[in-house]
């Protein structure tokens, strides 16, 4: 462990606020990047599902 | 192996076989990520001259390899459309775009907190960084070619073409820091030379760089399946996985 105690774990040597903005920020990045694409997936899937069950009526419809 | 990748082509394939992969790299992202943030924010000795600000570059130099790395395989992947004309490749070069942007997005800020404190200015037009912006502008053209062309056979091959064009700057980016006078330090690794760091330094910074490969490659396949779904909505395979979900 390179600090003794927590507030200068906190403090970074004056460093702090720089070190722990780019560490925020790297989290929202990954955080973004992970949820997207699960959104995504979800939308597309409640999409199709739509156009799958009016492809289905517009069968019986004709039946 | 030309069989096997002749499958992995097969949209199908790819999205059985990436759904089996998927768990292992999400794990292996996992525990490099948080084993090299916790080594890096920890137990990484303080830098002689940059104290603790040093800790940034275990976030700014993977993101910055990935960042051009990342740029080399879409620009592949549009290679690959143009040569062979596989559908699938015209999918992965669509779905790096908008992860390649963020990372390329994430090196730019990063470097520009570093740089605050390191060079006393967020931000200077040098070579290397305005290199770097151009890089975050192809990814953003790739993306807004691919959203502004309604044909998506045109689309696949103008994105495919801008991204191979925009290859050229990589080269640019990797040099910069030699060919021009920059504030930008010179590259402190290397494949083939010794680094100039001490192994209790450049060793996390290898597992991060590592651990944003597989997070990369784990964002990519998550966004190519989801857009495999998308395209193949037609057939009878993604039918079903549709109804049963």
């Amino acid at each position: 462990m390179n600090f003794d105690s927590f507030s200068s774990f906190i403090e970074m040597g004056g460093y702090g606020l720089y070190v722990w903005s780019a560490y925020a920020i790297t989290l929202i990045v990954c955080v973004y990047n992970i949820t997207r694409p699960i959104l995504m997936r979800k939308q597309v899937i409640r999409e199709q599902k739509r156009s799958l069950q009016h492809l289905l009526s517009d069968k019986e419809d004709l039946v | 192996m030309w069989k096997w990748f002749h499958k992995l082509g097969a949209p199908r394939s790819f999205y059985d076989i990436s759904g089996r992969l998927l768990p292992w790299f999400w794990t292996i992202a996992a525990l490099l990520l948080t084993t090299g943030v916790v080594w890096a924010l920890a137990y990484v000795p303080e830098d002689y001259q940059q104290g603790n600000s040093v800790r940034i570059m275990y976030i700014h130099v993977p993101a910055a390899i990935l960042s051009q790395s990342g740029y080399a395989m879409m620009a592949f992947a549009g290679a690959v459309f143009l040569i062979w004309r596989i559908k699938l490749a015209d999918v992965a070069l669509q779905c790096a775009a908008p992860i390649g942007a963020s990372i390329t997005f994430l090196a730019l800020v990063t470097g520009s907190i570093w740089g605050k404190p390191t060079w006393g200015t967020w931000w200077v037009w040098d070579a290397r960084l305005t290199s770097t912006l151009v890089l975050l502008f192809l990814y953003i053209g790739v993306m807004a070619l691919r959203a502004a062309m309604e044909n998506r056979e045109s689309a696949g091959r103008a994105t495919a073409l801008l991204a191979l064009v925009g290859v050229v700057n990589l080269p640019i980016i990797k040099y910069s820091v030699d060919w021009w006078f920059t504030l930008h330090q010179g590259s402190s690794f290397s494949l083939t030379e010794k680094p100039a760091m001490p192994p209790e330094m450049w060793l996390p910074l290898l597992v991060m760089v590592l651990g944003f490969y597989f997070f990369f490659f784990s964002l990519w396949m998550m966004r190519i399946r989801v857009e495999i779904i998308n395209r193949e909505f037609r057939t009878d395979w993604v039918k079903k996985l549709v109804a049963a979900s």
